[in-house]
């Protein structure tokens, strides 16, 4: 009752890939708005997976998962994008190694 | 029996109203206080000697059971035989001719009412610790006696050396005192009480003759007597506490508190009777004290001082009485010394009151004429003190010296070195004599003492004459001492020795024969003065070895070693906080790769785990 | 009634808080109010109780053993409960706490200018966890007690302290709270330790029966034992208390020194030997040798201080070494000995920690140096001094006396050299005690200095003191049979492992 039309293992790899490079992305950007972008690939290869399993077991969990991540993705542009209007503000940069103001 | 309850609380509620009245007494009715409680007090001993002396029974009151766990259940009760009466009516009778002497002689003090306070508790204390039926309520009393003492020698507070004296006199019998609750705790422990009775009877069921036990908790309560009786070697704080009032000296550091070992042996005699090498150990202590002190009264130049170290010089002559085993004759010549040094104590107050409070003997002299009573009594004070015949000291010690003469082995030794003792005794005694009362004037007195200084030396004269025909009611409280015969030549001997003394003081001093100055010119002379003068050095020896380390512990510790453990603990987290601070740069990335590390470092031993 | 009480004291504490709104005078007197309330309520309530109670001996682990006893459920899934038992020994120590509580409300009593409800406030809520300490017998409630009276002291210092109050209050906090989470650590396992078919309990009486031995028991005795020698304090724990004592506040230092030491006492004595009576016993030895070396340490180091506070802190130390003893030598002389230390320190000290306060006040110094002949100004406080110095010398007459000798002599059947080196004590006491007296009240007086004397309020305060001290010490009988009955039900508990401690005590000394 495989619902899918590729094989899991191949979507699995996809959204592994993905979030890698979201991860990468993440990592190596000193740019607040790529590095928020790499986040939300990251969220999004998760998803991905999610719906993955979820039609393969044809669970409603993953869509379930889908909805939430969704929501937490929206939030977080929104919260995102109000604190890279504040770091641009504060730092006249949206460079984050330049707002280490955290260093102990 | 109720007249026994009031002998001690007289003068306790009277120095508690006095202290409670925080010098606000007019003077008349705080010395009336003072003064009229011990009188009252002292008429209730009377009248308890009286009828003791008709029926001679042993008196008894249990007030209340002071705590109780257990077995030990120690009370606050008295216990009164002839030696406690012989002691009450040595504390109450020169207690209140001392309170009477005082009101004058203390009268343009301004802490007047303090002081009686003190003095009146002192007399509280000093008759609880001699009634006291157990071991526990008589170191109420010591303890309580020796804070008066100190209270009482830093009278005049405001000059810090009275305190360092006060001071010195409490902590060094602390020591002593110390010992002596050990010992207690020895006796507690092993015998099962307190209580000098039962305490007794239960040592000679349970221990032999030389035994170890009882020559430690003998030891131990040695102790405590040596501390306040100003013994070897803590005999140190005696001297210092002259730093008191004279009266003070004369009912604290005289006639009284200072006797309290003697008493304290005395009373737990059975105990010492067990132990021979303990016994022996006192006779030793009382020869070696007596000399130190005798020889360290021939130096001297302040008149406290000389009859501070001559106290401390006839208490030692008790101690040799006891440690023979005549504990009556050592009783007895508390009794007459308790006279004669009150007397002569008195009357260097009188002295020292109308010579503008002078003390240095050098610089007095020809007082004969000019304070006759208080020559007089010195006169007599002195004859009794350096036991010129027929005097109550001539008998005190002659009866000690034949005790100890009569011992096995060690006797005649003991006896030559109280001879010996005897013979400065007469030197030092009469040369204060000869010096302060003798020669040209030097210092002129500018009054007279009044009835109520005059009367006390007056009575106390006489005691000190009669003083020896007084038979102590000592019947049935020490086993019977076995008379021995005793050989001709030494009551000779004992008898004529004193007078030697005193021929060679009057020879040195007044008649001039022979030259101080000659004797003092050769170096080894001097510097064997000087040593005695400072009283052999004992002080400077404590010094060295206790009170400059503990000073210096104190002082190298003052700001908590041990505060040097938690420092380190607070170093060592805030270096590992620096080690530590820079994986905090701040930067977002460095985060995110140091958990991407660790995840992955998680997931790689989670997979090597997984089966 | 029990629980009554502590809601009293917690609930007035927000009470004199808000009182602070209308006048400033008013939240001392709210305190006043409350701890009289709490002292009436008592009362009342013993009077309920027969007579023969208590004299009958009372077994921990016997509900019925104890003269009040009450139980609420709580958190039942933990075998958590609102568990209160009271014997002799809470009553005595619940009676200082009270009494103490009051003086120390009136040795600040205008002292405190800024927000003063709230340190009345504080003030009555140290007094709910003490109380709660001393009634607790859930030991999950123990410690959520124990943790009720640690951060109001804490704000006390920290607020209301000295100069350095921030570095004292924190150094108090930190090893309070450290031990505190040892205790925390030892009590899980030991409700685990005991977990029968119906789950786990943190019953007093539950865990009595069912504490681990061997190496497990010891080290969860540790747990306890370090905490309650922190409270107490034992050497070499006791380096927060010269900087707390010092810095708190009057009213604060008394707490401190009367009431919240005694806590760590009665731990000892309620909870860590009779749980833990194998590991004690093996302990002991240590134990007792820590009250040595805090009698003569905390004597030295008194001596050496010019700080009044920290002179009379340090005496702290060296009192509560004779505690330490006392309990360690576990038999009925010591045993009532410690128990009278507690009481006789915590008047005494409590009496010199006031005279403190009052000579700051009145000099705005507490450095001896700075002080002397303060006799002839203030005959009344040094009088009132002498005797609180005496008394904590320990001159017969007073408890303080009564306390050290039965300790003394107590521990002498178990150890006499132990004994010998504890005596010392005495000495060393004499010593820093009459140092004291010379550095403030003898000596030169200053006559450019003004100083008023003791008014009533002070001088009735002292005279209290002073009076129950004397009583102590002429008839303690009382005292002791209060807790007798209880000291009777601990023994036996005890007496076939301590039995064997002067043979393991001569092991270890010469």
């Amino acid at each position: 009752m495989d619902g899918l039309m590729v094989p899991m293992e191949h979507v699995l790899v996809v959204a592994g890939l993905l979030f890698t490079c979201g991860l990468f992305g993440l990592m190596l950007r000193r740019n607040i708005i790529f590095m928020l972008m790499s986040l939300e690939v990251m969220l999004n290869s998760a998803a991905l997976a999610f719906v993955t399993a979820g039609a393969h077991w044809a669970q409603a969990d993953g869509q379930v998962m889908f909805m939430l991540i969704l929501t937490v993705a929206a939030a977080e542009v929104a919260v995102g994008l109000g604190l890279v209007l504040q770091i641009q503000r504060r730092f006249k940069t949206l460079d984050m190694d330049r707002a280490n103001r955290l260093r102990g | 029996m109720n007249s026994i309850v009031l002998i001690p609380l007289l003068p306790l509620l009277s120095a508690a109203v006095l202290i409670l009245s925080t010098g606000k007494m007019p003077r008349t009715v705080a010395s009336l206080m003072g003064a009229g409680s011990i009188g009252l007090s002292a008429l209730c001993v009377a009248l308890l000697a009286s009828s003791f002396l008709a029926d001679g029974e042993i008196r008894e009151l249990t007030l209340w059971t002071w705590m109780s766990i257990g077995d030990f259940s120690p009370r606050i009760a008295f216990y009164i035989d002839g030696l406690t009466i012989v002691m009450m009516s040595v504390i109450t009778g020169i207690g209140f001719l001392i309170h009477l002497y005082s009101i004058e002689f203390m009268w343009d003090d301004e802490s007047l009412c303090r002081y009686f306070a003190y003095m009146n508790l002192f007399v509280a204390a000093m008759l609880l610790l001699v009634m006291a039926d157990n071991l526990l309520l008589l170191y109420l009393g010591w303890e309580g006696v020796g804070l008066c003492s100190y209270l009482l020698v830093g009278f005049w507070y405001r000059d810090p050396d009275n305190g360092a004296a006060a001071r010195k006199a409490f902590i060094v019998t602390r020591i002593g005192d110390t010992a002596m609750a050990l010992g207690l705790f020895l006796l507690l422990t092993e015998l099962g009480t307190l209580d000098i009775q039962p305490l007794m009877v239960a040592a000679n069921t349970q221990w032999q003759t030389g035994d170890t036990l009882p020559v430690l908790a003998t030891a131990l309560l040695l102790g405590g007597a040596v501390g306040k009786s100003a013994q070897l070697p803590l005999h140190t704080w005696l001297p210092d506490a002259m730093a008191g009032p004279t009266p003070v000296s004369a009912l604290i550091h005289a006639a009284t508190m200072v006797t309290a070992g003697v008493y304290l042996i005395a009373r737990t005699y059975g105990l010492f009777l067990l132990a021979p090498a303990t016994l022996e150990a006192v006779a030793w202590i009382g020869l070696a004290t007596l000399l130190i002190a005798a020889f360290a009264a021939l130096a001297q130049n302040d008149i406290k001082r000389i009859l501070a170290y001559s106290t401390i010089s006839q208490i030692g002559y008790m101690f040799l009485a006891l440690g023979v085993g005549a504990f009556a004759s050592g009783i007895f010549h508390l009794v007459t010394h308790a006279f004669f040094k009150a007397l002569l104590f008195l009357a260097a107050g009188a002295v020292i009151h109308c010579l503008h409070h002078e003390h240095n003997i050098f610089r007095m002299g020809g007082l004969r004429s000019r304070l006759p009573v208080v020559f007089a009594s010195f006169v007599i004070g002195s004859a009794a003190l350096a036991a010129l015949p027929f005097t109550s000291g001539f008998y005190s010690k002659d009866a000690i010296l034949l005790a100890a003469w009569s011992l096995q082995d060690i006797g005649p030794w003991l006896w030559a070195g109280g001879l010996l003792g005897a013979l400065l005794t007469g030197i030092y005694s009469f040369r204060l004599v000869f010096i302060v009362f003798f020669g040209e004037a030097r210092t002129e007195p500018d009054r007279q003492p009044g009835w109520k200084m005059a009367g006390p030396l007056i009575l106390l004269c006489v005691l000190s004459i009669v003083g020896g025909w007084i038979a102590l009611p000592l019947a049935g409280v020490f086993p019977a001492a076995e008379s021995h015969p005793v050989n001709h030549s030494v009551e000779w001997i004992s008898i004529g020795v004193p007078l030697l003394g005193l021929l060679l003081a009057y020879l040195m001093f007044l008649g001039g024969q022979i030259s101080v100055d000659k004797l003092l010119s050769a170096p080894m002379a001097r510097r064997l003065v000087d040593f005695w003068f400072s009283g052999w050095r004992f002080d400077q020896l404590y010094d060295l070895l206790w009170v400059k380390p503990y000073k210096a512990i104190a002082h190298w510790w003052r700001n908590e070693p041990v505060d040097a453990l938690y420092n380190g603990i607070v170093a060592a987290s805030q270096w590992g906080h620096r080690r530590l601070l820079i994986l905090q740069n701040g930067e977002l990335r460095w985060y995110a790769t140091i958990m991407v590390l660790g995840l992955v470092l998680l997931l790689a031993v989670m997979l090597r785990n997984a089966p | 009634m029990m629980l009554q009480l502590i809601l009293l004291l917690l609930v007035a504490g927000v009470v004199a808080w808000q009182a602070e709104r209308f006048s400033s005078t008013l939240p001392r007197w709210v305190t006043v109010v409350a701890v009289l309330l709490a002292l009436l309520m008592l009362i009342a309530n013993l009077g309920g109780i027969p007579a023969e109670r208590f004299t009958l001996v009372s077994y921990p682990g016997e509900p019925q053993g104890w003269l009040m006893y009450s139980q609420h459920a709580w958190i039942p899934r933990f075998g958590i409960s609102l568990e209160f038992g009271m014997d002799g020994l809470s009553l005595l120590l619940l009676l200082l706490t009270l009494g103490l509580g009051l003086v120390a409300v009136v040795s600040s009593w205008d002292e405190i200018e800024f927000k003063p409800g709230l340190f009345q406030a504080n003030l009555l809520w140290t007094l709910a966890g003490v109380a709660g300490v001393f009634l607790a017998l859930d030991l999950f409630l123990f410690f959520l007690f124990w943790e009720v009276m640690l951060i109001p002291m804490y704000l006390l210092i920290a607020i209301w302290g000295h100069e350095k109050r921030a570095y004292a209050a924190m150094k108090f906090f930190i090893f309070t709270q450290v031990s505190g989470l040892l205790m925390l650590l030892s009590i899980v396992v030991l409700a685990f330790q005991g977990a029968g078919e119906d789950g786990i309990s943190f019953s007093y009486s539950d865990l009595l029966a069912s504490a681990p031995t061997g190496r497990a028991g010891m080290l969860t005795m540790l747990g306890f034992f370090i905490a309650f020698t922190v409270k107490l304090p034992g050497f070499p724990f006791h380096t927060w208390l010269p900087d707390a004592h010092t810095q708190a506040p009057t009213a604060g230092s008394v707490l401190l020194a009367g009431i919240l030491l005694k806590t760590g006492a009665y731990g000892l004595l309620r909870f860590c030997i009779p749980l833990f009576p194998e590991a004690s016993m093996q302990f002991a030895p240590v134990a007792m040798g820590l009250g040595v070396l805090g009698i003569v340490y905390g004597a030295i180091l008194a001596f050496a201080q010019s700080d009044f506070k920290r002179l009379v802190a340090y005496s702290s130390v060296s009192h509560m070494g004779f505690v330490l003893l006392g309990l360690y030598a576990w038999n009925s002389l010591a045993l009532q000995g410690a128990i009278m230390q507690m009481v006789a320190h915590g008047v005494s000290t409590a009496a010199l920690f006031m005279m403190a306060g009052a000579l700051q006040h009145r000099l705005h110094t507490r450095d001896m140096f700075r002080m002397g002949g303060l006799w002839q100004q203030a005959p009344r406080m040094g009088a009132c001094a002498m005797f609180f110095a005496v008394a904590s010398l320990g001159l017969p007459g007073m408890g303080n006396f009564v306390a050290e000798f039965l300790v003394l002599a107590g521990l002498f059947a178990v150890s006499p050299w132990m004994t010998a080196a504890a005596a010392l004590g005495l000495i060393t006491a004499a010593v820093y005690s009459l140092w004291m007296m010379q550095q403030a009240f003898q000596g030169r007086p200053d006559n450019n200095r003004e100083m008023a004397d003791f008014g009533v309020r002070e001088m009735s305060a002292m005279l209290v003191m002073m009076a129950v001290l004397l009583g102590l010490g002429l008839y303690p009988q009382p005292l002791f049979d209060l807790t007798q009955p209880v000291l009777e039900g601990l023994l036996p508990r005890m007496s076939e492992p301590m039995s064997a401690l002067p043979r393991l005590l001569s092991e270890v000394s010469p």
